[in-house]
């Protein structure tokens, strides 16, 4: 095989390259760019014609010039090397080490790009995973197999709640551990340190792949980094039969870079300047994880998404919603309060939850309890708006109670310690001591057999 | 029909966009590109470049490797087999693709959609003897696809002649000739139990009726407060996480179709496995059989190629116009077309067409209406009536709805099932919304209910809506100055606003005992929560203060007598009645003794 260099420039902007007069370059195809200074930088070939190509450059276009620019097309996919080696060590986003020690060595090579899941080889999820997070576990349980995004916004304890989750996060009864991929894009030097010594504290370093592109670093970068990442975890899950916790952060700055990329290339914008293919673009990401028949591996994906000024129906969250099989949102409310983690439990949601819990996973009350603590807490929310006009005194004895509940739900169910690993027994029992605050007749969402077991009220 | 495929150059290629140099290219022709052998359709053509759109990714693709045009439109397989399967957007087998490919979807991988090699057992129409006239549509003989589904195999459309002979009982393949037929002009034409039909097409039949049953799902905020007619379009619009899912697919699994086509356009797949797994285990609550044995799935779910997404939901519709021509009422459901017209927007996009509306092209509620309009009850040709009833999730951008694909959609169904985030931020499920949702069938559904049920729907349907009105109207009042400036009839109002919500409208999917509800059952519950308001806001009116009320016991059994006792179970219900009637009657005979009004 041979392989031409190309010195046909014509174009450089926005991180893209036009290339003149190349005959027969694949679409997708792998690029490699040498500059006037002999750096070399990567790029993919996004637009192929017959006289023409469009190259986008990871590393960005910045400081080329078109008279000594090279490039060659290396007539291969962009790939990434899988060895079991990945295990604790710390890439970019094309797989390239960053932790100063030597490339992965492998003839395994596989295209980041995936290819869909066939719908028909996938198993349902229903294995319950026991976060040790009461608001999580008890109404909005996570399940191997299943992407669960966490909703944030700025200066909110996201990474504490993720780093949290995959220090404690095991199946119910079980010890095996979940190997982590961790991808992070366009974060702060700081978070990716917090990150990084956490998984050396809690001593989960060794079972962890981490693919980074710092804020500072190349924005085109991070559009190949989740799929990068992604490939690894499928290697992991899939190959090795690991089960695999994919852990995102921040998806945001992933979407932002591809609206950067978007408007470079002069693509029609839908909503906020993000080009009308975030929805499939983002899928393509979220839906690798899930579980397959007849592979002992799994893949669950906890993708943190900051909402841009806290606003959930902002394109990212929201796309991300309709994708993702639920969502964990936090409130900046709670965090105020000094409530940690602060999670609003009214707009999160697991979708899965229902298959994975109940008699034979976690507690037969365990559906009904979670039905009814979301109907108290609705109507606590609604008590709390009418005491803020008319003050407490002014309510009934009834709306009181509520009162009281909510005030004790949030600090005593939402809040706990940052180590506090509690098992799903305790969290529906302590829900079962915040129920029986109120008479067995107004516990309607539950059974007569629940309240005849658990209900530990007077009345 | 087809004619010799023509070759010519890949030129450009954009993503899913494929510019190609083929002359004679006809516009919607299916053409396959490079030496992968990806399949596309021309979408629009000038000189002789012709743009496809390819149905899988492109990646590796080259300019200047060949492109062949087929001479034939985007068509599907319509025959025996189809039943209980799964399909992807442009009718591939997916379980037989799984064999071959693996886990993954491999590229340029082409399988029929019916199964060549299966026997199936045919029966001839004993009606038609040689020499009749048959045309498009007319019955020719019966297979039984699965135990509920009897297939009826039918000349296909734009066929007519003299029957020359028509197999006898027995086995086949559904590529042997089971009829041959001499046209006028004497050609004569082998059938054989499957024909092909491009899905863009709509599928003839001899004359539109009105709808005049509803469509039953067993879901009573659907059945009972926004009826649906067979034959019927409705929309689900909804924000994530209000429940479209679960509402779609409590209709797949409880309504009273024959049919049910599930197509999961651009949606989760993890939510098309659920439906995989778990159909073959429920039962029918009409048939007895498996729920699987009625159902068929068609499955682009959010990561496959969005060109294929496009074509889903025509595809999709196409196989339900089939059924509908053999007699059949058939549910379509599609989730979601929000996802259907983003697709639309992408290629628009790419082809640099000039966007509308958030960068919809213009022509989206053109298509939109036309899509809508392939539903309705028919007369067929050769099987009587049959219907196909459309019902469209629609996703709207941050739950918001007046954009484009939800105003749009407004405009053309029938139906409006409005999801509220609110309600579901409650977990009051189904969230739809008493206050935006509509239907236009409320009057042909009152004469199907008042003669299968009770006469007196249509008023305790009023009776509900009006008090759930004064519900919201009053919530405000309590909302800016507490619920004790309310008087006691209005705050009994209140109360029984309240049991409507949570003993009528309220119903888990989850919950065995009332996740399905029938007629019967739905009338029971919506008329002994009527019966407690009413005769209790009598008493008030005789001067019994609202809080003795409100410790009625039967007030909490209202609010769970729902999933206490199933659909079989009416006695147990009706007793409940008779409990609220003399629980009532006590408190007026102690009110009557006393002779004098209570203070409140």
């Amino acid at each position: 095989m041979s392989i031409k260099e190309y010195r046909t420039v014509t174009q450089a902007r926005g991180g893209l390259l036009i290339v003149k007069d190349t005959p027969g370059v694949a679409f997708g195809d792998r690029v490699r760019i040498e500059d006037y200074s002999g750096g070399i930088r990567n790029g993919q070939v996004i637009r192929a014609a017959d006289d023409a190509v469009l190259v986008l450059v990871f590393e960005g276009t910045d400081d080329l010039d078109l008279e000594q620019t090279w490039v060659r097309f290396l007539d291969e996919p962009v790939e990434i090397a899988l060895s079991p080696e990945l295990l604790g060590r710390e890439f970019n986003g094309l797989g390239e080490p960053r932790d100063g020690r030597p490339p992965i060595l492998s003839n395994l090579r596989r295209p980041v790009a995936g290819s869909a899941i066939n719908p028909a080889a996938r198993t349902y999820p229903r294995e319950f995973i026991q976060t040790g997070i009461s608001t999580i576990d008890g109404l909005n349980s996570l399940v191997r197999g299943q992407k669960l995004p966490i909703f944030s916004g700025s200066g909110l304890p996201h990474n504490r709640l993720a780093a949290q989750i995959v220090r404690q996060a095991k199946l119910k009864d079980e010890d095996t551990s979940f190997s982590v991929v961790f991808a992070a894009m366009g974060v702060s030097y700081a978070d990716a340190k917090f990150f990084r010594d956490e998984f050396a504290s809690s001593g989960v370093l060794r079972n962890v792949v981490m693919f980074i592109n710092l804020a500072d670093d190349p924005p085109v970068e991070r559009l190949t980094l989740p799929r990068t990442a992604l490939t690894a975890a499928e290697y992991l899950a899939y190959d090795l039969d690991r089960h695999v916790l994919v852990v995102m952060t921040d998806m945001t700055y992933y979407a932002e870079a591809l609206r950067e990329v978007a408007t470079a290339k002069g693509d029609v914008p839908a909503r906020k300047g993000y080009p009308g293919y975030l929805y499939s673009d983002l899928a393509e990401i979220y839906e690798r994880c899930g579980r397959i028949h007849q592979r002992h591996g799994s893949i669950t994906m906890m993708p943190v998404v900051s909402m841009p000024s806290d606003d959930i129906t902002h394109p990212i969250p929201d796309l991300t919603g309709y994708i993702t099989e639920g969502q964990i949102v936090l409130s900046r409310e709670l965090h105020n309060q000094g409530i940690y983690p602060p999670v609003h439990i009214s707009p999160s949601l697991s979708r899965l939850m229902k298959d994975g819990i109940g008699k034979d996973d976690t507690r037969e009350d365990h559906p009904r309890v979670s039905a009814q603590i979301y109907a108290l807490y609705a109507r606590a929310q609604e008590t709390r708006n009418l005491a803020s006009i008319i003050g407490a005194d002014e309510l009934s004895e009834r709306d009181r109670r509520y009162l009281a509940f909510a005030d004790a739900f949030d600090t005593r169910f939402v809040g706990q310690g940052e180590s506090e690993d509690r098992s799903i027994e305790a969290t529906l029992n302590l829900a079962w001591e915040l129920m029986s605050s109120f008479p067995r007749d107004m516990l309607t969402r539950v059974k007569e057999t629940d309240l005849a077991k658990y209900y530990t009220g007077t009345d | 029909m087809t004619e010799p495929s023509r070759t010519g150059a890949i030129r450009d290629i954009n993503g899913p966009i494929v510019t190609v140099d083929l002359p004679g290219a006809r516009s919607g022709e299916q053409v396959k590109i490079g030496e992968l052998g990806l399949f596309g359709e021309v979408i629009s053509l000038a000189g002789t470049t012709a743009v496809v759109q390819t149905y899988e990714s492109t990646d590796g693709v080259r300019p200047g490797e060949i492109a062949v045009g087929l001479g034939f439109p985007l068509s599907v397989e319509l025959g025996p087999g189809l039943m209980g399967g799964i399909f992807d957007g442009v009718q591939r087998p997916l379980e037989k693709i799984a064999l071959q490919s693996g886990d993954y979807i491999r590229r340029g991988i082409s399988v029929p959609a019916l199964d060549r090699a299966r026997q199936w057992e045919f029966e001839p129409n004993e009606a038609l003897e040689p020499g009749a006239k048959v045309s498009g549509g007319l019955v020719l003989g019966r297979v039984q696809e699965t135990l509920t589904v009897t297939h009826r195999i039918l000349v296909p459309p734009g066929i007519a002649g003299e029957l020359e002979e028509l197999a006898p009982a027995g086995d086949y393949d559904i590529e042997a000739s089971i009829a041959r037929v001499r046209t006028a002009k004497g050609h004569i034409l082998k059938l054989s139990m499957y024909h092909r039909w491009p899905v863009r097409r709509p599928r003839p039949y001899l004359r539109r009726d009105d709808g005049i049953s509803p469509l039953i799902t067993g879901q009573r905020v659907i059945d009972t407060f926004f009826p649906q007619l067979k034959g019927g379009k409705a929309a689900v619009p909804g924000p994530f996480g209000a429940g479209k899912t679960v509402v779609q697919q409590q209709i797949a699994r409880w309504s009273n179709a024959d049919i049910v086509i599930y197509v999961g356009c651009g949606e989760r797949g993890n939510e098309l496995v659920d439906v995989l797994e778990s159909f073959p285990q429920l039962d029918d609550p009409y048939s007895g059989r498996k729920l699987m044995e009625r159902t068929l799935l068609v499955a682009n779910t959010s990561n496959m190629p969005v060109v294929a997404r496009e074509a889903s939901i025509y595809v999709g519709v196409t196989m339900a116009e089939y059924y509908r021509d053999m007699g059949y009422d058939v549910v379509m459901l599609a989730d979601s077309t929000s996802r259907w017209a983003e697709a639309l927007r992408e290629v628009s996009g790419r082809l640099g067409q000039m966007p509308v509306e958030e960068g919809y092209p213009a022509y989206l509620a053109s298509r939109l209406a036309a899509v809508y309009e392939r539903a309705g009850r028919v007369e067929t040709y050769g099987a009587g009536s049959g219907s196909v009833t459309l019902i469209g999730a629609v996703s709207p951008p941050g739950g918001d709805f007046s954009e484009p694909v939800t105003s749009h959609t407004k405009d053309i169904i029938e139906t409006f099932w409005a999801l509220s985030k609110e309600l579901a931020d409650a977990r009051h499920y189904p969230s739809i919304d008493w206050v935006t949702s509509f239907s236009g069938h409320v009057h042909t559904a009152a004469q199907w209910w008042h003669k299968e049920v009770d006469p007196n729907w249509e008023r305790r349907r009023t009776a509900a809506l009006a008090l759930l009105a004064r519900d919201a109207e009053l919530s405000r009042i309590v909302n800016l100055v507490g619920p004790e400036a309310l008087s006691d009839a209005q705050r009994w109002e209140l109360e029984g606003a309240s049991l409507i919500k949570e003993g009528v409208l309220q119903q888990s999917a989850l919950d065995d005992v009332d996740t399905f509800c029938s007629p019967q059952k739905q009338f029971a519950l919506l008329d002994i929560a009527i019966t407690i308001y009413s005769s209790g806001a009598e008493l008030i009116a005789i001067g019994v203060p609202v809080s003795e009320l409100q410790n009625l016991p039967i007030l909490a059994k209202m609010r769970r007598i729902k999933s206490m006792y199933t659909s079989d179970q009416m006695n147990q219900i009706q007793a409940f009645r008779g409990e609220v009637n003399s629980a009532m009657g006590e408190i007026r005979i102690e009110y009557a003794k006393q002779g004098e009004p209570a203070v409140s």
